[in-house]
């Protein structure tokens, strides 16, 4: 599989993605924001980082970058998409997926290892996730508190398209455990299409034991699942 | 020439630095606030002589493309 990773003016964690890419077996390249093109691509990582230093609002600008017209026309065209923190903030800015990320609810930057619950299955993220597997990935950010008005969340919840939710080692979803005052904990959506995904936890820093956990890895293996199964039947 | 771009979040988004200051305020003794929100204000500097209808209209799809988000934010905008 090839992974087309962005790379924004102070995104930071660009090299982690394309690193948890490589070692899963898999080649992976940084798409400079300049680009027009994606070149040849099974999936687009928007990765996490600052870019363009978080100026008026988180992925504000990013969105308007020029490779950005080209993710978009691969996402319509149903290409695979992970935006992970800053790369979350840049798909909802961009419309891609609904919503927004706010201002943590304590005003403080959090970072820690959080736990995540994998809400549904049914998504090319999330289909190698255990049955009740609780990950343990960390979290780095200011503003990751997710918002959406009552109808987008009804809407959300309706279309089953709430992937994680944060909860406590034991996988129970309570306020304690939410980092940010997430709205029902969100950690995570997909869009309506189910193949553009956002989440705020950082699945890239945690794909080998060394680092303290290799749940994130889950995520990875979930999207490569899902595209050799998509080349198989297209085989 | 000039427009002038006042950003709030919207009534239902949690805004704790409004929260935090407005309890600031409190203990400091100013009594009788019931809220406090807190924004952004952008301004930008026109060519003279720019039609103000025509500056009207790019600026507010300006304003509702990237200098606000809609989602999460109001914008009252003013051309002087």
């Amino acid at each position: 599989m090839n992974f087309s990773v962005l790379q924004f003016p102070a995104s930071n964690c660009d090299q982690d993605a394309v690193h948890a890419a490589r070692l899963l077996g898999h080649s992976a390249r940084l798409v400079w924001h300049k680009d027009t093109s994606l070149g040849d691509t099974d999936v687009v990582i928007v990765p996490g980082g600052f870019s363009y230093g978080d100026y008026l609002r988180c992925g504000a600008i990013a969105r308007f970058s020029p490779v950005m017209q080209a993710v978009k026309q691969f996402a319509d065209n149903g290409g695979l998409v992970l935006g992970v923190c800053n790369g979350f903030q840049v798909l909802t800015e961009a419309g891609l997926l609904p919503g927004a990320l706010i201002r943590n609810r304590d005003l403080q930057f959090h970072c820690e290892n959080i736990f995540l619950k994998t809400i549904t299955n049914d998504s090319v993220f999330t289909g190698k996730i255990p049955a009740g597997k609780v990950l343990r990935v960390p979290i780095a950010h200011g503003e990751g508190c997710y918002f959406a008005d009552e109808p987008t969340l009804a809407s959300l919840k309706a279309k089953n398209q709430i992937l994680w939710q944060y909860c406590d080692a034991a996988g129970n979803v309570t306020d304690k455990a939410n980092p940010n005052g997430s709205l029902q904990n969100i950690a995570g959506i997909c869009n309506e299409r189910r193949n553009v995904a956002g989440l705020m936890p950082h699945p890239e820093r945690a794909c080998e034991p060394i680092l303290g956990s290799d749940d994130g890895k889950w995520i990875f293996e979930s999207v490569i699942a899902a595209l050799s199964e998509k080349t198989a039947a297209t085989a | 020439m000039k427009a002038k771009i006042i950003i709030t979040p919207k009534k239902a988004v949690l805004d704790p630095q409004g929260k935090t200051v407005q309890n600031a305020l409190a203990h400091m003794g100013y009594t009788g606030v019931t809220g406090v929100h807190i924004g952004k204000y952008i301004e930008i500097d026109l060519a003279p002589g720019t039609d103000k209808a025509a500056a009207q209209k790019a600026i507010n799809d300006a304003a509702h493309k990237l200098l606000s988000n809609p989602v999460i934010e109001d914008y009252k905008l003013e051309i002087e």
